[in-house]
C-alpha cells in the first residue's frame, strides 16, 4: 500500500512548503477514499457487532449472578441487566458461541488494520475541531480506536496466555468491550447513512480521504482490498481448525491448540490446564486417600472411588469448549449424574451446587452450577472418558462435565459438592 | 455576544453524550484496579498505532517501492508474501517468539517449539509461491510477444 513518506523524510520531498501529516498534501495514496473507508466499515459494522453479541452471551455463559465463585465482575451493575439462566441445549451452544468469537475477532484483525489505515489522515486535521459536535465527536474516536485496540489486543493475548495486561483478563476485555461499544454505537449511527450512500453511488465523492496530490498507484484498491480479505482468510484458514479434533486440528498452523493432540490413547485429547500446572498432588488423588464430600440438606457423605462406582453410572458425549476459542469435539464421559448426588444428600428436585477442586491455583478452583444445569441427565460427575480412567490432566479421579457449560465450570479433581440453593 | 467556537448538529451532541455517559458507567469500573496501566493501555494501544506501527509499515512499503524503481510490476510479488507473513506474526507473536513457552507447555501438555519453525515455513511457502507466479507470468508474457518485439 502507498502512503505518505515518514515526517523526516517529508521535508526533502517538499516542493516549497514542508509537508507534514497536518498537511493534506502528505498523504499521497491513490488508495484512500470514502467508498474504501465505507466498505471496511460495513463489513466492521456486521464483524463487530458478531462478536459483542457473542462476547455478551460468553460472559452469561459463566452465570455471573449466581454465584460470587463465577463472577469476576461483581461490580458491573447495570451492565449485567440481560443475564439469564444459561441452558443446558443444544450441548454445542458455549463451542459454538465461543469458536465464532474468537476465529471471526482474529479473521477481522486485517480489516481493522485496513480501517484504520485508510482514515488516518483524519487524526492529523486541522483546525482540531471545528465545532463542538465535532470536538466531541474527535473525543470519543479516540475512544473507539483505543477502545478496539484495546479489545483486540487483550483478547488475541489471553487466548496465548500472555497475561501481561494490567489486570485479570475477565473484567478488563468485559468492561473494555462496553467502553468500546459505547463508541462504537455512537460512530455507527453517524457514519453507517453516508457509508452506506458511499457504497451504492457509482462514481466516488472528493472528501478530505482523497489525497489532493495521488502518487502515482503501484496497486489497484481492488489489489489492497484482495490483499485485506487474503489476510483475513488466511488467518481463517490458520486458527478454525482448533475447534475440531483429528487432521482438521492439525490445520490451525499457529493457533494455540492447533496442531497435535496431547499424548496417545483415549485421553489424548485437547487440555486447559495440566495437573502440573494446577498443583494437584499425586498423593492426594490416590484410591485410598481421596474422598469427595457431598454435603445437602440431610447431612454430608463422604464417597471413595468404590463407592461411586457403585452408583448407576451413565455415559454423555460432550465436548471441552474453552473461552480461549478452542474446543474438542465430542468426548465420550461415563460417570455419576449430578441430580443422583444431590438425591443422595436429600435433594429429589436438583437445587444449584458449589463445586470445589483439589487445585491449588486458578481463578475457578471453585465453581458453581444452576439448577438447571445439575438436573440435566447428561451432567455427569465423570470418572471416565473414551472408555478408560480419566488421566491426570483430565481431571482424575473425577471431574464436573455439563452441557453447553464454558470449559473452565467442568471443575476438575473435584474434592467438594455443596447441593443447595446458592 | 455569539460562542466564538460554533456547535454544530444538537443531534449528534446528545449522541455522543449518551455515548460518553455509557462509557463513563463502564469506564469507571474498568479503571476501578488499576487505573494508570489501563489508562496506559487504552491510550498506548491507539498512539502504538498511529505513531509507530502504522508508520512504520507505510515506510517500508516506500522503501520497497523506492527499490523497485522502474520495475513496478514487481512490487506485489513482494509486497503481498511480506504482509502476510508480517500479519501472521503480529498476531501470534507471543507463541512465535517463545515469550510464553515455559507457561504454554505446563498448562496445555503441548510443546512449545513449533511455532516459529511454522511461520517460517508458512513464510516460505508465501514467498515460494509468490515467487512461482512470478516466474510464470514473466514467461506467459515473453511467449505471448510476438518475435519482433524481443
Amino acid at each position: 500500500m502507498v502512503h505518505g513518506p515518514l515526517p523526516g523524510v517529508a521535508r526533502a520531498y517538499g516542493r516549497g512548503m514542508a509537508r507534514t501529516p497536518f498537511s493534506p498534501a502528505f498523504w499521497r495514496s491513490p488508495l484512500r477514499g470514502p467508498r474504501l473507508t465505507s466498505l471496511l466499515g460495513v463489513v466492521l459494522l456486521g464483524g463487530i457487532t458478531v462478536l459483542f453479541l457473542t462476547g455478551l452471551l460468553s460472559y452469561a455463559a459463566y452465570n455471573p449472578d449466581l454465584s460470587p465463585v463465577n463472577d469476576k465482575t461483581p461490580d458491573k451493575g447495570i451492565l449485567g441487566f440481560y443475564l439469564f439462566s444459561w441452558p443446558t441445549d443444544p450441548h454445542w451452544l458455549y463451542r459454538l458461541n465461543q469458536g465464532v468469537h474468537v476465529t471471526l475477532g482474529i479473521t477481522l484483525i486485517p480489516v481493522l488494520l485496513a480501517k484504520l489505515w485508510s482514515v488516518v489522515p483524519k487524526l492529523f486535521t486541522l483546525p482540531p475541531a471545528r465545532s463542538l459536535a465535532h470536538a466531541l465527536e474527535r473525543v470519543s474516536l479516540l475512544l473507539l480506536v483505543g477502545g478496539a485496540l484495546f479489545e483486540f489486543v487483550t483478547g488475541v493475548l489471553n487466548v496465548q496466555l500472555d497475561y501481561v495486561f494490567p489486570g485479570s483478563f475477565y473484567p478488563l476485555h468485559f468492561y473494555g468491550a462496553w467502553v468500546f461499544f459505547a463508541a462504537f454505537v455512537a460512530h455507527a449511527a453517524l457514519k453507517t447513512p453516508a457509508a452506506l450512500r458511499n457504497l451504492r453511488q457509482l462514481r466516488e465523492e472528493k472528501d478530505e480521504l482523497v489525497s489532493p496530490e495521488p502518487a502515482e498507484a503501484t496497486v489497484s484498491r481492488r489489489g489492497a482490498l484482495g490483499l485485506v480479505g487474503g489476510g483475513s482468510l488466511l488467518l481463517l484458514a490458520t486458527t478454525a481448525g482448533q475447534n475440531f479434533d483429528g487432521p482438521l486440528r492439525r490445520t490451525a498452523l499457529l493457533a494455540p491448540h492447533g496442531g497435535a493432540e496431547p499424548g496417545t490413547g483415549p485421553g489424548a485429547f485437547q487440555i486447559n490446564k495440566t495437573a502440573a500446572y494446577a498443583g494437584i498432588d499425586a498423593a492426594e488423588t490416590g484410591d485410598q486417600v481421596w474422598r469427595l464430600v457431598v454435603v445437602g440438606r440431610t447431612g454430608t457423605v463422604r464417597l471413595g472411588r468404590a463407592d461411586l462406582l457403585r452408583l448407576p453410572l451413565h455415559s454423555a458425549a460432550l465436548p471441552i469448549a474453552c473461552v480461549e476459542g478452542w474446543s474438542t469435539s465430542d468426548q465420550w464421559w461415563r460417570g455419576v449424574r449430578l441430580r443422583d448426588l444431590a438425591a443422595l444428600v436429600g435433594y429429589d428436585d436438583p437445587p444449584d451446587v458449589l463445586v470445589e477442586s483439589l487445585q491449588r491455583r486458578g481463578a475457578f478452583r471453585r465453581a458453581a452450577l444452576r439448577a438447571n444445569q445439575v438436573a440435566d441427565p447428561r451432567s455427569l460427575l465423570a470418572l471416565f472418558v473414551n472408555g478408560e480412567e480419566l488421566t491426570p490432566d483430565h481431571g482424575h479421579p473425577a471431574r464436573v462435565i455439563v452441557p453447553a457449560a464454558p470449559g473452565v465450570l467442568n471443575t476438575k479433581w473435584v474434592a467438594h459438592m455443596t447441593f443447595g440453593d446458592l | 455576544m455569539r460562542p466564538r467556537i460554533p456547535v454544530g448538529s444538537p443531534l449528534q451532541i446528545l449522541l455522543l453524550a449518551c455515548s460518553f455517559a455509557l462509557a463513563g458507567y463502564a469506564g469507571v469500573r474498568l479503571f476501578a484496579d488499576d487505573w494508570l496501566g489501563v489508562a496506559l493501555w487504552f491510550v498506548g494501544a491507539a498512539v502504538l498505532h498511529d505513531l509507530v506501527l502504522l508508520p512504520l509499515y507505510a515506510g517500508l512499503d516506500r522503501a520497497l517501492v523506492r527499490a523497485a524503481g522502474r520495475r513496478r510490476e514487481w512490487i506485489s510479488y513482494v509486497r503481498v508474501p511480506a504482509a502476510l507473513s508480517a500479519l501472521l506474526l503480529l498476531v501470534w507473536f507471543p507463541l512465535i517468539s517463545g515469550r510464553v513457552a515455559g507457561r504454554y507447555a505446563l498448562a496445555t501438555g503441548l510443546s512449545a517449539d513449533g511455532f516459529a519453525a511454522r511461520w517460517l515455513l508458512l513464510t516460505a511457502a508465501l514467498f515460494g509461491g509468490s515467487a512461482l507466479l512470478f516466474v510464470v507470468r514473466v514467461r506467459r508474457a515473453t511467449k505471448d510477444r510476438p518475435p519482433a518485439a524481443h
